[in-house]
This record gives C-alpha cells, sequence and structure tokens, in this order.
C-alpha cells in the first residue's frame, strides 16, 4: 500500500510516457526505418541502403521544395526580426493608444493559415485584386502578378508569412524591453546619452536571448510551412512554390510513394534537429544544476 | 522642440501604417464577403460595398460546396467544435497532472523525462504522419473524429505539460511537504493547494490548445474522411472547388467563419493568447 502511495506520481506519468516513447520516439524510428527500404505504395521492412536519399537529392522537384525553403526561411525570419523588432523599439516610446496598437499588430496570429493564404491569394489575384484596384486608379502600367509567375511566387509566402507572424515577434521584443532595467536607462539618459545609443549599446545586447528564442519560433514555423503554401498557391505554378513539407504530403498520400516520403520528412527532421537541438541544451542545462 | 515633435508624428505615422498593413486583409476579407459578384467584378478590392448583401455569408454556410457536397461550412464547423472541446479539456487535464509531477514531485529520472517531451514540441510532424495513418488504421479510428481527437491529445502534450510544469515549479516545494506531513496525498494535495490557484494557466492551456487544434490543417488533411473533416480543411476545398462560377464572396465569407471562433477567444482573451505564445518559446 505504502509502495502503491509512493509511486502514484509514477503512475500518473506513465500513460504519457507510453504515449511519447510510442507516438513521438517509435513513430520517428519507424519513419527512418522505411526511408531505409524500397517501400512504394505498402511499407516494406526490408532494408536496402540510403536508394531513397539518393533518389531523393536526384529529384528536381526536391531541389525546388530545398531552395525554397532557404530562400522563404531565411526571407522570413529576416524580414520578422526586423519588423518586429522596429514595432517593439517604436511602441516602447510611450505611444498612445499602445493597446490597440498591440492588438492590432498581433492578430494574424489567431488565424488559420488556410484562412491567411485564402485571404492574400485573394488579394494578389492579378485580375481582381490589388494590382486590377491600382490600375482602376489610372496607373495602367502597374504590375503585381508575382502569385502567378513561377520565379516571383515563393515571394507572395514570405509576404503573408511575415504578416501572420511578425507581430508575435514584436510581442517577443517587447515583452524583452519592458523587462530591461530601468535604472541602467535612467542612469544613461542621466548622462546625456542619446535614444538610439541607449538602444544599440545597451539594452539590444542584453535581449540576445530573446533574439535566439524569436530566431527558433521563426526557423520552427518556416520549415513546418504547409498549410499557406497548400491554401495561397498549392505549390505551383507547377511546383514552382513547394517546400519540403508539401513535398512530402505529395509523396505520401497523391503519389503513393512512402519511400520518398519518409526519407523526405527524415531531412526535415534533420534540419529542425541542427536548429533546436543546441537551444534545447542550453535550455535545459542550467536547470539541471539548481 | 520642433523636430522632436516632427520626430514623434513620424512614429505615429509609421505605426498607423503598419496597422493598416495588418488590417488590410481583414478589411478586404469582410468588404468582399458583402459584395455581389457584380459589383467584385466592376468596382476595386478596396472599395466599400456600394449595396450590402448578405447572401455570400448564408450560401457559405449552409449550401457552399465542399469537393462534391453542398452542405456549406455548417457540418464542418460541427466537426471542429467535437474535435476540439475533448481534445482541449483531455490534453490541458494530462499537462496539469504531468506538470504537477514535474515541478512536485521529481524523481530520479524525471529530467530526462522532460526533456524527450520537451524535444517532441519540436519534431515536425511530417515525421510522424506515415505510421500514425497506419496506426489509426489498426485502431479502427481512420478517417474518423475520435482519431482526430487521439491525434490532438498526444501531440498536445508537450506543450500544455510545459505550460503547467513552468507554472507550479514556482510554488515552493515546503508547501507540498507540509501537507504530506498532514497526511494529504498526491491527489487530494493537487486538488486542494495546485488546481485553486490554476486558473491563469488553465486559460492559457486552454487557448492555446484550441488557437491550435481549431486551426489544424495537416492532421486534418491527413487524417479525415468525408464525414469527419475538420472546417479549415473543408475551406480549403470550398476555395479550390472548381464547379460552377468562382465566387469570390462567398470564399471570404466562408474564410471569415472559419476563423470567428479563435478570433473571438483573441479578442476577449488576448492576453493569456500571447502568454500561451511567449510561454513556448521564453525559458519559463
Amino acid at each position: 500500500m505504502e509502495w502503491l502511495e509512493r509511486n502514484v506520481p509514477k503512475f500518473v506519468l506513465a500513460p504519457s510516457f507510453v504515449a511519447i516513447l510510442v507516438f513521438v520516439y517509435g513513430f520517428i524510428a519507424w519513419t527512418a526505418w522505411i526511408s531505409f527500404t524500397k517501400s512504394r505504395l505498402m511499407p516494406r521492412y526490408e532494408l536496402d541502403g540510403i536508394g531513397q536519399y539518393e533518389r531523393l537529392f536526384a529529384a528536381p522537384r526536391w531541389d525546388v521544395a530545398m531552395n525554397n525553403l532557404f530562400i522563404f526561411g531565411g526571407l522570413f525570419i529576416v524580414i520578422s526580426m526586423v519588423i518586429g523588432l522596429m514595432l517593439a523599439i517604436f511602441l516602447d516610446q510611450k505611444i498612445r493608444a499602445e493597446g490597440v496598437l498591440r492588438t492590432v499588430y498581433l492578430y494574424p496570429m489567431a488565424l488559420s493559415l488556410i484562412v491567411t493564404g485564402t485571404a492574400w491569394k485573394w488579394i494578389l489575384n492579378p485580375g481582381l485584386g490589388i494590382q486590377a484596384a491600382v490600375r482602376s486608379w489610372g496607373f495602367e502600367n502597374f504590375t503585381f502578378d508575382w502569385l502567378i509567375r513561377p520565379e516571383m511566387a515563393i515571394y507572395t509566402i514570405v509576404l503573408a508569412a511575415v504578416w501572420q507572424a511578425s507581430g508575435f515577434v514584436m510581442a517577443l521584443f517587447l515583452a524583452g524591453l519592458r523587462s530591461v532595467d530601468t535604472e541602467i536607462i535612467r542612469a544613461a539618459q542621466v548622462d546625456g546619452i542619446p535614444t538610439h545609443r541607449i538602444y544599440s549599446a545597451i539594452i539590444i545586447p542584453t535581449m540576445a536571448p530573446i533574439f535566439l528564442s524569436a530566431f527558433i519560433v521563426l526557423a520552427h514555423l518556416a520549415i513546418k510551412a504547409f498549410d499557406l503554401v497548400i491554401a495561397l498557391t498549392n505549390g505551383g505554378p507547377g511546383y514552382a512554390t513547394d517546400l519540403p513539407a508539401t513535398y512530402m504530403y505529395a509523396m505520401a498520400f497523391s503519389r503513393g510513394d512512402l519511400g520518398q516520403a519518409a526519407s523526405s520528412a527524415m531531412i526535415m527532421m534533420g534540419v529542425i534537429f541542427a536548429i533546436v537541438v543546441p537551444y534545447l541544451y542550453s535550455e535545459l542545462r542550467p536547470r539541471r544544476d539548481q | 522642440m520642433t523636430s522632436n515633435t516632427l520626430l514623434r508624428w513620424g512614429l505615429y505615422g509609421i505605426l498607423i501604417l503598419f496597422a493598416l498593413f495588418y488590417l488590410m486583409p481583414l478589411f478586404v476579407m469582410l468588404t468582399t464577403s458583402l459584395k455581389s459578384l457584380e459589383e467584385i467584378r466592376t468596382g476595386s478590392l478596396l472599395a466599400l460595398p456600394r449595396e450590402i448583401t448578405f447572401a455570400p455569408w448564408a450560401e457559405a454556410w449552409s449550401t457552399a460546396c465542399a469537393g462534391t457536397q453542398c452542405e456549406g461550412l455548417r457540418p464542418f464547423f460541427w466537426n471542429s467544435v467535437l474535435m476540439a472541446v475533448p481534445a482541449v479539456l483531455l490534453s490541458t487535464i494530462v499537462g496539469a497532472l504531468n506538470g504537477y509531477v514535474f515541478a512536485q514531485w521529481r524523481f530520479r529520472g524525471a529530467n530526462l523525462f522532460f526533456a524527450a517531451i520537451l524535444f517532441g514540441c519540436f519534431i515536425p510532424f511530417q515525421v510522424v504522419l506515415l505510421p500514425m495513418a497506419q496506426m489509426l488504421g489498426l485502431m479502427g479510428l481512420a478517417g474518423t473524429i475520435p482519431g482526430l481527437i487521439f491525434v490532438h491529445v498526444i501531440y498536445g502534450l508537450g506543450f500544455t505539460t510545459l505550460f503547467f510544469r513552468n507554472y507550479y515549479v514556482t510554488i515552493p516545494q515546503e508547501l507540498v511537504r507540509a501537507a504530506k506531513v498532514d497526511g494529504a496525498g498526491f491527489f487530494r494535495i493537487f486538488w486542494s493547494i495546485f488546481l485553486p490557484i490554476s486558473l491563469p494557466i488553465i486559460t492559457v492551456s486552454v487557448i492555446w490548445q484550441f488557437t491550435q487544434i481549431w486551426n489544424d490543417f495537416l492532421f486534418g488533411v491527413s487524417f479525415s474522411g468525408p464525414g469527419s473533416q475538420p472546417v479549415t480543411v473543408a475551406l480549403n476545398n470550398i476555395v479550390n472547388s472548381t464547379t460552377g462560377v468562382k465566387a469570390y464572396n462567398v470564399d471570404m465569407a466562408a474564410a471569415i467563419i472559419a476563423a470567428l471562433p479563435t478570433l473571438l477567444v483573441y479578442v476577449v482573451a488576448g492576453k493569456y493568447f500571447i502568454r500561451g505564445l511567449t510561454a513556448g518559446s521564453v525559458k519559463g
């Protein structure tokens, strides 16, 4: 009875433990295994070396998807951070109606990416959207048809994704700005140091952990980006806006190529690993010596 | 002094410009959903509707075609409700108990297990998509709402556990020790000490999970059947439906309907929404 009493906490955790073990780690192992087999429509379990990965890296469509990930991910992260930091610093200047502005900047984060994609698809529609509106104001030659141009369509995804996430980055940075010790700032002001120097030399350097957090969250969003592409371009024109996530989905559910689906999923996981593991390690370490 | 005033004006100008940028899509969705198709063809994207019509809303709700099914968003909206409510409650309850153990009832290996759970929050779901499809088939849950609830509870656990663990870890361990001396057990202490102070974090967890699950598309499109599709999947089908004339006003009305529940949550409880967003990324 006492043994039971003592082990209640472990019993409470047990279902989650089993669930995480099976549905996260077991499933990752399963996918990894499949990525080393000749599985097509149905899973096959005889190992067959790295053939799937060779096929993957030889596929032009995967090449486009990875290139797009770097273009999209890079621009999305940098632009969201720049806008987020700028808005946070501006909002930090004792702005009237700060609450209202904050609410407006952040609401896109509450929306489904399918909704965001649907809205932007309509706005960017050359025949009826912004292009048509500006032309109707008398600028007959105005052109904004990125959505239907294969080499530009990926930038429409950047635009919509920045719209969705930059307010969130603003909120992160604003919380960071507010947590900087006001004593130091007041002392600097008394010494007559100009505001922009206070920001660049005192406040921003102390926010390094927040830059890191924002980067991790944005990189994570970029690698997982799926819904937005489906709703905005559906990977098109052609497969010009494919990302690894849409490639994986196409292989798994419309092409019936489990081997390619598994190996592309493993690469996605590898990319996230490379970014998140060092971060988690540094986050968890101080807790251990508490 | 004048240059300072000018700077202030510039500051407000930029802030308002960005506010307009964020509001523009919502404005366009709303005005487009209230226009007739005729007015959409002839008028400008940014113009207010000359004549307001609610017909697109009625069509989006009850007759618009998603694929071959022409019942509007209504059945799918209820699918999403039936999926989200139990999944949110279950994952929050389990997360609360897990967090309570991790914060107050440490045992050997608990830290490692916590790290394993935390890591599970970050995996790209593509890596579990194929085996989960097989597993749901084996369990007889493929293409059903209970199947989707199951998936959302499993993959939501990490975040809810993290929320509660970080909240309960701030409560002094002496409190638990004293309660134990008084003869209170594990559940008794949870029930009468921890639960009463948990309202803020329960709110954060419920809002976070609800937003995630309501807005989910990947699991919905991968694991649902014709009768169990969530609203996001149906919205995408309506927008991409190729039968008949392209009804942009209906698309926009459908998009707003699909967005309304999470938008409402944001407006009513924005503070907690932001806390959920930042709790996952800033060290608790």
